[in-house]
């Protein structure tokens, strides 16, 4: 096959790609969205059309090669349709978060100079409205949704069905000048610039060209070998990258089809309509997802439930390995079916994941329970790690080696190389030409070489040659001995649980970890009222000695586990303690994003601290607390310190040599 | 007094039209209970229009006679410059005139969806035997129907609960369906009973939003009963305001408020 060494397949940008897949499945549908109750789509011809009529408003209304035109709304068919028309005249889409503040709205409309922002409705033009003064180069304003806009001044502000109707009408003017400029476009093009989340400063905007978007999703979607009869949900803010890669990049390569639900509320409903083939979640709808199954199973029926538990419990024995292809019993090959017929099947649909093929999750830590569920369901659940800066894939875990401890073997066409201090550093094509106006940051981020700091820490497994990512660079410390410490991994373990909400470990230049402990009130009063155990006071069910009974045998297990981890069996917990209040954004040990503020912890509660390592049995102590109007108070409590039992670490080692 | 045949511009563009409903000293008396005395006032198209007062003044009463569930004792209704005889409600919802509760009235068993459809229980022709069947005419029409309280669905931003039964929605969502019920009969007045009693400030913000909208959108006249003097000064063109079943006011918002009268019946007066 004749593949020109730039483009992939000849095809060098996203509108080539349109033009191919117009041609090529003409009638096959490349978008639905549910209005009005029904599931409305729009062919692949159909798609061209539309896409080709807005390029020519565009150019009507005066856009210039090179202008950024912002992009702000819930996932919609137009919406995907404005980035691939701006991208037709030359223009670079910037998709922007439609929750945003106007504030945040007003630095990024400022740092990219947008001229034309496509918006969704009357709240998205308010918001532009009021910080546009600020804005000197910003001029017009294209909205989907008329409700409400008719008494607003039209000489800047246009509806999209209007400005593509105008295009229409200067078909004969424009065309030749559209044609082109889609011409020019070629591999080192700019595709997209895309701002990422600003959890450590003002956000950055990433910018990415054809080349990284079209090879990140040519390797991607070959290695999951997705085909253009894939449908996928759109559901997850446009403004993140891996929206573009699966909503865009994806989508155009092979040619299958976006479904955009009704509006945010209807997700769930339109998910079950839809089926999805391809799926993409971030772990945390995956749990709410088990939570309602088992808080609605727990309402069912004695038969149900018990015909429920029986077959998962088959399922969870069996389910993982007949997923990867591995020999299972006869026996229980045939229960196993049985169980598909009976509930697997049918909770599946339910859930929206009948039809999944090939589905992923990323972003945080995901519970091997939950992940293991839906592994054992038959749904091919998967890990990748991504992240914007290397257009979403860095590893992916390939059909047949998924575990819920690792994110997967580099992606095709990724190199990664582990640096001493344990950070990951990655190079491929994906990754992006630089971050805009912000030439120090790309510097500190992407060497001359092309490699990538990713920030955080992580190493190769030895037995699946997949890596694994353990916390954030700057948070792995060395103990005493010079052991590796890395207490996000450890906590995250911890939390598993559902008794613990948060956990936080202590060990850094120490010789042993111990660990403070924050019980759910929800799960553990829960467990409470059924075991008629009487509580006052948080405080109270904190101490109880039956829960720190039950807390031991958590931290016991996760002991176990690391036990058997070489690179981590020394982070094992040795004594640890139930904090008395929960840990609070209001006091200051957490951030408004709930993640725990180590040093301010280690500070405020020092004599806590220093009991875990002193030896004693139990502390007095005494602790500010901020109540939500800003009044302080102080509680106090003798709490106990447990000692848990930790699993030799010598043995492995001895073994190993 | 403005010309009943003439219209008016409001300050933020809608155009107000002539006199749509006229009510002519109309007098309510239940046995020896006077609940409405005396009282006229007119209603233009395209304009929201409240009645407001203390509790018994005769609001609802006069809400009941609009919608043709109580007739006066005297006086008279005059619509769309004919008087109206007395007349049953499904004889006024025929003529155009559609209606909320104060305390809901939604069939709590079934859907929204199905709910809302029973709001275009005027535009379904077919036979009960072609419903049954539901060939021809019966299905076109349940099409047609559907397509319309779809819309409204969309507009009122109710369609995570299509499927939902009344019954398991909160208060301030079936408020929105009434809402919408009452929208589906495609009504030339609306009349809404105390469309934000019982809501949150955020309830109320949305239910404002939305009565605006819909003024707005399909140049419903609104006639509404309601409270809250903020909503109903932010929301209204025009105000009545009743007192012990008599008219103590009748003007702007801005009229209203600078009324001694009414200021009197809100905040009380000594009586000497």
């Amino acid at each position: 096959m004749a593949q020109s060494p730039q483009a992939a397949g000849g095809f060098a940008s996203i509108p080539a790609l349109l033009q191919r897949n117009a041609s090529a499945f003409g009638s096959k549908a490349a978008y639905r969205e549910k209005e009005y109750g029904i599931w409305q789509s729009w062919s692949w011809s159909d798609t061209e059309k539309e896409i080709e009529a807005l390029a020519l408003g565009f150019l009507n209304l005066g856009v210039n090669e090179g202008d950024f035109i912002a992009v702000i709304g819930r996932n919609r068919p137009y919406f995907y349709w404005a980035i691939v028309a701006a991208q037709s005249v030359g223009a670079i889409p910037v998709p922007l978060y439609q929750d945003s503040a106007a504030e945040e709205m007003a630095y990024v409309m400022e740092h990219c100079g947008a001229r034309f922002a496509v918006v969704e409705d009357q709240e998205q033009v308010d918001k532009l409205i009021e910080i546009q003064d600020g804005l000197h180069q910003f001029e017009h304003m294209i909205y989907i949704d008329p409700r409400g806009m008719r008494k607003y001044d039209h000489h800047k502000l246009h509806q999209f069905s209007h400005v593509q109707e105008q295009g229409r009408a200067a078909h004969e003017e424009f065309i030749g000048d559209l044609k082109a400029r889609r011409e020019k476009l070629d591999y080192s093009s700019i595709c997209v610039m895309l701002y990422t989340s600003g959890t450590t400063g003002r956000p950055k905007g990433v910018v990415l060209s054809n080349r990284n978007i079209i090879e990140a999703s040519k390797s991607s979607s070959e290695f999951d070998t997705l085909g253009p009869g894939e449908e996928v949900l759109a559901y997850l803010p446009m403004a993140w990258v891996g929206d573009f890669i699966f909503s865009i990049g994806q989508a155009y390569w092979t040619g299958f089809c976006v479904n955009c639900p009704e509006n945010a509320d209807t997700m769930m409903h339109d998910l079950r309509e839809i089926g999805p083939t391809y799926y993409f979640a971030p772990p945390r709808v995956f749990e709410n997802q088990l939570t309602n199954v088992m808080i609605r199973m727990e309402d069912a029926g004695r038969f149900k439930q018990w015909l429920f538990h029986k077959f998962m419990a088959h399922a969870r024995k069996v389910g993982p390995a007949i997923l990867d292809g591995q020999p299972v019993g006869f026996m229980d090959k045939l229960k196993y079916g049985l169980g598909n017929l009976l509930v697997y099947g049918p909770l599946k649909d339910t859930l929206g994941l009948g039809r999944v093929r090939v589905g992923y999750t990323a972003g945080e830590a995901i519970g091997p329970e939950i992940f293991d569920f839906y592994r054992s369901l038959g749904i091919n659940l998967k890990q990748l790690y991504g992240q914007t800066e290397a257009s979403v894939f860095i590893t992916l875990q390939p059909d047949g080696g998924v575990r819920s401890d690792t994110v997967g073997v580099p992606a095709p066409g990724v190199e990664i190389k582990i640096a001493d201090n344990g950070e990951v550093f990655y190079r491929s094509p994906g990754t992006f030409e630089y971050y805009y106006k912000n030439e120090e940051s790309t510097k500190s981020t992407k060497d001359e070489e092309g490699w990538v700091a990713t920030g955080d820490a992580g190493f190769f497994d030895d037995e699946t040659g997949q890596l694994r990512i353990i916390d954030r660079a700057k948070d792995v410390g060395k103990m005493a001995d010079g052991a590796m410490f890395a207490p996000k991994y450890v906590e995250n373990k911890l939390k598993f649980f559902p008794n613990i909400l948060e956990a936080v470990l202590f060990g850094n230049q120490r010789e042993e970890c111990t660990a403070f402990i924050n019980i759910d009130l929800n799960a553990v009063g829960n467990w409470a009222e059924r075991n008629n155990i009487g509580y006052a006071s948080y405080q109270e069910l904190a101490g109880h000695p039956k829960v720190l009974e039950t807390i031991k045998s958590h931290v016991e297990d996760v002991n176990r586990s690391l036990a058997d981890d070489p690179m981590l069996a020394h982070c094992q917990v040795h004594r640890f303690l139930v904090l008395h209040k929960e840990l609070d954004a209001d006091d200051g040990e957490m951030t408004r994003t709930r993640k725990v503020r180590r040093g301010v912890i280690s500070e405020k509660f020092e004599d806590l601290l220093g009991a875990l390592y002193d030896g004693s049995d139990e502390i007095y102590t005494t602790t500010e607390v901020t109540y939500e109007d800003g009044r302080k108070g102080s509680i106090s409590a003798t709490l106990k310190i447990v000692d848990a039992a930790v699993s030799p670490v010598e043995r492995a080692k001895v073994a190993a040599e | 007094m403005l010309d009943a045949s003439e219209g008016y511009t409001t300050e933020d563009g809608r155009k107000i039209g002539g006199v749509v409903m006229e009510m002519k000293n109309i007098t309510l008396r239940f046995g020896g209970v006077v609940a409405i005395q005396d009282i006229s006032f007119d209603i233009r198209e395209g304009e929201i229009r409240a009645i407001i007062g203390p509790n018994g003044a005769g609001k609802s009463s006069m809400l009941n006679v609009i919608s043709g569930f109580y007739n006066p004792q005297e006086g008279e209704v005059w619509y769309k410059g004919a008087k109206r005889p007395p007349m049953k409600p499904y004889e006024v919802a025929r003529q155009g005139i559609a209606r909320t509760f104060q305390n809901i009235a939604l069939f709590e068993g079934m859907s929204v969806l199905d709910n809302v459809m029973t709001g275009r229980i005027r535009q379904m022709k077919a036979g009960m035997l072609a419903q049954a069947i539901w060939k021809g005419k019966a299905e076109r029409e349940e099409v047609e129907n559907r397509e319309v309280v779809e819309k409204i669905i969309d507009f009122l931003e109710i369609q995570h609960i299509r499927k939902t039964p009344v019954g398991r929605l909160p208060y301030g969502l079936k408020k929105r369906v009434e809402l919408a019920r009452a929208l589906a009969a495609e009504p030339s007045i609306l009349l809404l009973d105390e469309p934000m009693a019982g809501m949150n400030v955020e309830e109320k913000e949305d239910m404002s939003r939305f009565v605006l909208d819909v003024n707005d959108e399909f140049g419903t006249t609104i006639a509404l009963i309601e409270h809250d003097m903020g909503v109903v000064m932010d929301l209204s063109d025009r105000v009545v305001v009743m007192d012990y079943g008599k008219k103590i006011g009748d003007g702007t918002p801005d009229e209203v408020r600078n009324n001694q009268a009414v200021i009197d019946a809100y905040l009380g007066v000594a009586h000497d």
